[in-house]
């Protein structure tokens, strides 16, 4: 009796068995240090004339980690993403205060060539816009640019990006076929090899998958998560589940304000914003 | 999460799919509640008609958990909610568990109570058992309570009811363990009584659980395995959505 009732002792006591120190720590959150932060947004408004589009942005991009930004229609996060490769400067009217910094440096400097900075911060559409030339010079093609004229170096590049863009198996048959060719799947993964073949630093995706098959959806997917171990990747997409699928931090932005950053995990299971939790969840769009 | 944000989806099948789902629990809570009533009723009158009825309500129990375990699934896989309405399907998917063993506890307690009826003995020292049945009634009542209307400061308070619950338990047990010492004769009918204190005292700790799920379900913190302290600073802490 007596082992029964010190058993009845002990059952009576609340359970200590967990730290909750140890809880957080085992959650997903991580604390990042300056030299783990690839981009830096400070402060950031953007005007297409005298519409604000963006509005105080501040965020730190992880280095080789994937960031999604997601958002109803309009809420800037296309806008955003063009900001860390220029492509706004294409656009009549747009006027950028605040800064933004690749590795510490200033995107928007003066002393910027901003070939040079694209060629550091690839990006891909929502739309694959393969060259007109054969697979082959397409994913040549950045290379050719640099003025790499060694048939042995373009041939090993090549066949390493398409590798990496999980396309080699197969197109390596029909190298010289054009590219227009290719399936949409296809055509979205050459224009993905053609990107990480001048090997950038960051890869900027503006809807990579949302005009593909599910197949094809799943395929982009793998390739990303085999890419962040390469490039650090922001990836904007209108399929929340991708965002939950493939990104390690998620924005959620709303007309021009980015709402919450945090761990996607944390958004998809605990948002800390009401308008995050409204969103995610289908309350309003 | 606010108990109305439920109703606000876009997708209206989603509300009523939802709202559903959250009915269909504290339907089977209230069934489950009426068995501990019934059980309790079995034992402490030994009424061997009254145990029937709770040992053959059992099934609607389990067929309401895997009811809503097909229904939590099926939402899961269409709808792929996220955020509180994840909270609410893991809750729920969870909670369901917890009220079908404590079916299976009231129909134990049930059999307890027959086998004391069909004893020539007949009753022993059903009163502290009544008390205890009471109250453990009450804390699945509560802890129910807790989860129709969101409300994390009952579910700390209906846990901390549990320790209390404990301790009525180890005194009924050194209650019994004497009665057993001074007349041996009793231990058959004292045995049944004991296990059913146990089992009462289990579905305490099981209530205990769906507290720590509503925790969860309201606040978005995992509270299972932590202190009283820690437990009630998350269910106080500020949460928006």
């Amino acid at each position: 009796m007596n082992a029964r009732e010190m058993n009845m002792n002990d059952r009576s006591k609340p359970t200590h068995s967990i730290d909750p120190d140890i809880l957080a720590q085992a959650s997903l959150t991580r604390n990042l240090g300056e030299e783990d932060i690839c981009l830096k947004v400070e402060d950031l408004d953007l005007y297409y004339g005298s519409k604000q589009a963006l509005n105080k942005i501040n965020m730190h991009i992880p280095r080789q980690r994937v960031t999604a930004f997601i958002g109803p229609s309009g809420c800037g996060k296309s806008t955003l993403l063009r900001c860390f490769n220029r492509m706004n400067d294409l656009v009549d009217g747009v006027r950028i205060d605040g800064k933004m910094l690749l590795d510490g440096q200033d995107i928007y400097a003066k002393s910027v060539n901003v070939a040079d900075l694209r060629r550091r911060i690839g990006m891909v559409f929502q739309k694959p816009n393969p060259f007109p030339k054969s697979i082959y010079e397409n994913v040549a093609y950045g290379l050719r640019l640099q003025g790499v004229r060694s048939r042995r170096v373009l041939d090993e590049v090549v066949e390493n990006a398409l590798r990496g863009a999980a396309l080699w198996d197969e197109v390596k048959d029909r190298m010289h076929d054009n590219a227009l060719g290719l399936s949409g799947g296809q055509q979205q993964r050459l224009v993905i090899a053609r990107a990480i073949a001048i090997e950038p630093e960051v890869l900027l995706l503006d809807e990579p998958a949302s005009a593909l098959d599910p197949i094809s959806t799943l395929k982009i997917e793998e390739l990303i998560y085999e890419l962040k171990t390469r490039f650090t990747i922001i990836i904007v997409t209108h399929n929340m589940q991708q965002a939950a699928r493939v990104s390690d931090y998620t924005a959620f932005m709303y007309v021009g304000d980015l709402v919450e950053f945090n761990d996607t995990n944390t958004i998809f299971t605990n948002p800390k914003e009401k308008m995050t939790e409204d969103y995610i969840t289908g309350r309003y769009g | 999460m606010e108990k109305k944000s439920i109703g606000q989806h876009i997708s209206q099948q989603f509300n009523a799919e939802l709202e559903d789902i959250r009915n269909r629990v504290l339907t089977m809570g209230g069934l489950v509640e009426q068995q501990i009533a019934d059980a309790m009723t079995a034992i402490v009158e030994a009424d061997d008609r009254m145990g029937d009825i709770v040992i053959n309500n059992d099934y609607k129990v389990n067929a309401m958990e895997v009811a809503l375990d097909e229904e939590c699934n099926r939402v899961l896989a269409l709808r792929q909610p996220t955020a509180g309405d994840l909270r609410l399907i893991v809750a729920v998917i969870k909670t369901i568990t917890d009220l079908e063993r404590i079916g299976d506890e009231a129909e134990r307690i049930a059999r307890m109570g027959q086998h004391a009826a069909q004893s020539e003995e007949g009753r022993v020292h059903p009163i502290q058992i009544q008390h205890l049945g009471d109250q453990v009634r009450a804390m699945v009542h509560n802890a129910l309570d807790a989860f129709a209307r969101m409300d994390t400061e009952l579910a700390v308070q209906v846990w901390r009811e549990d320790l209390k619950i404990d301790q009525e338990y180890e005194s009924i047990m050194r209650q019994l363990i004497t009665f057993m010492m001074e007349d041996p004769r009793s231990i058959p009918r004292v045995l049944d009584i004991m296990w059913a204190a146990r089992s009462l005292e289990r579905i305490g700790d099981r209530a205990r659980n769906i507290c720590e799920y509503v925790i969860y379900l309201v606040k978005g913190k995992d509270v299972r395995h932590t202190s009283l302290e820690h437990m009630e600073a998350q269910a106080r802490m500020d949460h928006t959505p």
